[in-house]
C-alpha cells in the first residue's frame, strides 16, 4: 500500500504487541549450551554402548564406548562451567537438590555419571602397567573395577541423555516447552545415533554389529519424537523454517543417510566410517537446530501472545465472564 | 507431604516454603488509570537499590526510554499511545487536527532501537512488523505518518487519542518458575511470600532468565548474576513502604497486604466501569490463573499484551510432572534399544 509517499506492507495475521519487542526474555545460554546437549549425549550413549561390549565380550568397543564417554562427559563439564556468568562459582549447584529444577537434577546426574565413566575409561589403561610389585596389583585389581564403574555409569547414562529434554522444557520459551513430549526421545535418539557413530568410526570393524542395529533404534526413536515437533501448532514454526528449520532438517538427512550407509557397510572400513561420520554430524545439528528454534521463538512476540491469546479467547467462548 | 497445590492452582506461598507464622503476603497493586508516567518509581528503585545506570540513549519508539524490564531497570514505565478516544472524558483535542501521532512505519522503526542497558538479553530490539501492526488497532492499519497528524486525513478522518502508561515490574508470582528452576537456592520465598535473588549464591546460570513467562529477569553483564525486584525486602523487614510505591505521586503505585488490595483493586475496577472506564480490567489478581496470582497486580486499560504483558501465562513446572514422566519413558526405551542392539541379531 503506498499512500503520502510511504510504501508499507502489513501482515495479514494481527496480535497485539508492545511495539514489537519480545515479552520473554530470550534464553542468555551461549552455543556452550547446545554444544553440551551434543557431547552429553554422546558420552550418555557411549557409556551403554561399553557397557553392552563389556557384557558381550567386545574388547575394543568396550574401550571405544569408555574413552567416548569420559571424553563427552569431560566436554560437558567443561561446556557447563563455561557458559555460566560466575564461573568460579560452579560448586554452588552442589548446595541444592531440587526436583524442580531439572538443572539441579542433571548436575547430580553429572556428578555421578562423570567419576563412574572416568574410572571405567582409566582402567583401560591396566594393560601399560608393569607385571610385577604395587603397580602389578593395580594391574589386577583394576579391570574387575572398570567393569563395575563401567555398568554403574551406564546404569546412570539414560537419565543423562534424556534430562536435557526437561531442561529445555521446563522454560517458558514456546518451542521448548511445547515440545515437552518428544524432547526426550529427540535426544534420546540424538545420544544413541552419536554414540554409534564414534563406535563405527573408531572401533574394531569386527565388533560393530550391535551398533548398526543401535542406529537404526536411534533413527526410529528420534524420527519418532522429531515428527511430534512438527505438529504443535505454531511453535512448531522454529523447527520447520529459517535457520534453525534448515539445521533440524539437515539433522534428519544425515541421520537416514547415517543409518541406511550403517546398514549397508557391513564390510567396508571406509562406509563404516562415513556412516559414522553422518550420525555425529546429525547429532550436532539436530541439537543447534533445537537450541536455535528456542532462541526464535522467545525472541518473537507472535509466538508468546498468540497461542495465549487463542487459548484465553477458547475460554471465554465456553465460560463467558 | 508437599502441598497439592505445589505446582499449580491457588497456593498461600509463605506458609507453603516452609514458614511458621508468617506475617500476611505483601503485595503491589498498580493501577494504570491514575499513572501519570513521571517515572518516579524508576528513579526512586535505582537510587534505594543502588541499580546501575542502564543506557541514557533515547529508544526513539515514544516516551519510553527504558524500553523493558532489565537487571538494571526493576521498575519499567511503559507508554503506548493509541489513536482512539480516552472514552470517558470530553475528547482533549475536539475539532483540532488530531490523527495517529504513531503511525505503522514510525512504529516499525522503534522496535529496531536499543540501548545498552549493561545487561544480557537486556533490550533485544522487537518485530517490526508486529510493532507495524500494534498502531492503533486494525482499522488504522497503513495510516501514514510523515506528516503532521491530522494534516493528510481530513476532517472525518481525525480521531481522538489517548495515552496508556504503566509502571511495569517483578510479578512476585505465587508458582514462581524462576524459583523452582534456580539450581543454587539463590532465589528464595521470603516471609512476605515475595521471591529475591541472594546475590551472594548466584552462579549466573541464566535458567530463571528462560523460565521467567513474563520476561523480568535478566542477568548483568559486568557481574554475570541474575538481578530483579526484590520488592525492597530491605525496607518490608522494618514495616517500610517499598521505594517505587513511596515515590508514586498519584498512588497508581499501592503497596500493602495482597488480600486487602485485591478488595481495594475490585472496587476500583467496578467504579470505573460505573463511570464508564468498560475496558478497565485486572491482570494478575486471580488465583485460578496459570501463575497461581500474581504478588503484584495490575489494573489495565487495554489487553495485556498491548503492554508487552503476556495475556495468560501458565507457569512452566504445571506440566513438570509430565516432563519427568515423558523422559523417563525415553530413558526407558533408550535403555531397552541398547540391550536389544547388542543381545538381538547374531553375533
Amino acid at each position: 500500500m503506498t499512500r503520502g509517499g510511504e510504501r508499507l506492507t502489513v501482515p495479514p495475521a494481527d496480535f497485539a504487541s508492545y511495539y514489537g519487542r519480545p515479552v520473554l526474555k530470550p534464553p542468555v545460554w551461549k552455543y556452550d549450551i547446545a554444544g553440551y546437549l551434543f557431547t552429553g549425549g554422546l558420552a550418555a550413549g557411549s557409556a551403554l554402548i561399553g557397557a553392552g561390549a563389556q557384557l558381550t565380550g567386545r574388547p575394543g568397543l568396550r574401550k571405544v564406548g569408555r574413552w567416548t564417554a569420559l571424553g563427552g562427559v569431560a566436554a560437558s563439564t567443561y561446556l557447563l562451567v563455561h557458559d555460566l556468568g560466575r564461573p568460579a562459582r560452579f560448586h554452588h549447584m552442589l548446595r541444592v537438590a531440587k526436583v524442580t529444577s531439572p538443572m539441579s537434577v542433571g548436575t547430580w546426574i553429572l556428578a555421578a555419571f562423570g567419576p563412574l565413566a572416568g574410572v571405567a575409561a582409566v582402567a583401560e589403561l591396566a594393560p601399560l602397567l608393569p607385571q610385577h610389585g604395587v603397580l602389578g596389583l593395580a594391574r589386577r585389581i583394576a579391570p574387575p573395577i572398570g567393569n563395575v564403574a563401567g555398568l554403574a555409569a551406564a546404569a546412570t547414562a539414560p537419565a543423562l541423555a534424556t534430562y536435557t529434554g526437561v531442561l529445555l522444557a521446563d522454560t517458558a520459551v514456546p518451542s521448548w516447552h511445547d515440545a515437552y513430549p518428544s524432547l526426550p526421545f529427540v535426544f534420546a535418539g540424538s545420544a544413541l545415533a552419536a554414540a554409534s557413530g564414534v563406535g563405527l568410526i573408531a572401533a574394531p570393524a569386527a565388533e560393530t554389529a550391535p551398533l548398526r542395529r543401535l542406529a537404526l533404534a536411534a533413527a526410529a526413536i528420534e524420527f519418532g519424537g522429531g515428527h511430534q515437533l512438527e505438529r504443535q501448532g505454531l511453535t512448531s514454526e522454529p523447527y520447520t523454517h529459517g535457520r534453525s528449520g534448515r539445521l533440524v532438517r539437515a539433522g534428519r538427512a544425515l541421520l537416514a543417510v547415517g543409518t541406511a550407509t550403517a546398514l549397508l557397510s557391513r564390510r567396508s572400513r571406509v562406509l563404516s566410517a562415513i556412516s559414522g561420520a553422518a550420525l555425529v554430524a546429525s547429532s550436532v545439528a539436530t541439537r543447534f537446530g533445537v537450541f536455535e528454534a528456542g532462541r526464535v521463538s522467545a525472541r518473537d512476540p507472535k509466538y508468546t501472545v498468540v497461542p495465549q491469546r487463542e487459548r484465553l479467547n477458547e475460554n471465554r467462548s465456553v465460560t463467558p465472564l | 507431604m508437599p502441598h497439592a497445590n505445589a505446582l499449580y492452582g491457588p497456593l498461600d506461598p509463605a506458609p507453603d516454603a516452609g514458614y511458621e507464622n508468617a506475617p500476611p503476603r505483601m503485595g503491589f497493586f498498580t493501577d494504570t488509570s491514575v499513572c501519570i508516567g513521571c517515572k518516579a518509581c524508576e528513579v526512586a528503585c535505582k537510587e534505594w537499590n543502588g541499580v546501575p545506570e542502564s543506557g541514557l540513549d533515547l529508544l526513539g519508539m515514544s516516551y519510553d526510554n527504558t524500553g523493558a524490564l532489565t537487571a538494571n531497570s526493576w521498575r519499567h514505565v511503559a507508554f503506548v499511545e493509541q489513536p482512539r478516544s480516552a472514552g470517558w472524558a470530553t475528547p482533549a483535542f475536539a475539532g483540532d487536527p488530531d490523527g495517529p501521532a504513531i503511525s505503522p512505519a514510525t512504529a516499525a522503526v522503534g522496535a529496531r532501537t536499543s540501548t545498552d542497558t549493561g545487561t544480557d538479553p537486556g533490550l533485544p530490539t522487537g518485530s517490526p512488523a508486529a510493532a507495524a501492526r500494534m498502531s492503533g488497532g486494525p482499522e488504522f492499519l497503513g495510516m501514514p505518518g510523515a506528516q503532521p497528524p491530522g494534516r493528510g486525513s481530513g476532517a472525518e478522518g481525525r480521531t481522538d487519542f489517548r495515552w496508556l502508561m504503566m509502571s511495569d515490574v517483578c510479578k512476585h508470582c505465587t508458582h514462581a518458575a524462576c524459583l523452582d528452576v534456580c539450581p543454587t537456592g539463590s532465589l528464595f520465598r521470603t516471609e512476605f511470600g515475595t521471591v529475591v535473588v541472594q546475590e551472594d549464591i548466584c552462579n549466573g546460570c541464566g535458567y530463571c532468565i528462560s523460565a521467567c513467562p513474563y520476561g523480568v529477569i535478566d542477568q548483568r553483564k559486568d557481574d554475570g548474576r541474575a538481578w530483579k525486584c526484590t520488592l525492597c525486602y530491605d525496607r518490608l523487614g522494618v514495616g517500610m513502604t517499598p521505594a517505587c510505591a513511596q515515590a508514586c505521586p498519584t498512588e497508581s503505585i499501592q503497596y500493602g497486604e495482597l488480600d486487602e488490595l485485591r478488595e481495594r483493586a475490585a472496587a476500583r475496577v467496578a467504579k470505573l466501569h460505573e463511570r464508564g472506564v468498560p475496558e478497565a480490567r485486572l491482570y494478575g489478581h486471580d488465583p485460578n490463573d496459570g501463575v497461581g496470582g500474581d504478588g503484584a497486580f495490575f489494573l489495565l486499560l487495554d489487553e495485556p499484551e498491548v503492554y508487552g504483558l503476556p495475556p495468560d501465562p501458565i507457569v512452566t513446572t504445571r506440566d513438570l510432572p509430565a516432563m519427568w514422566k515423558r523422559a523417563g519413558l525415553a530413558a526407558m526405551t533408550m535403555a531397552v534399544a541398547t540391550a536389544v542392539a547388542f543381545l538381538g541379531g547374531r553375533r
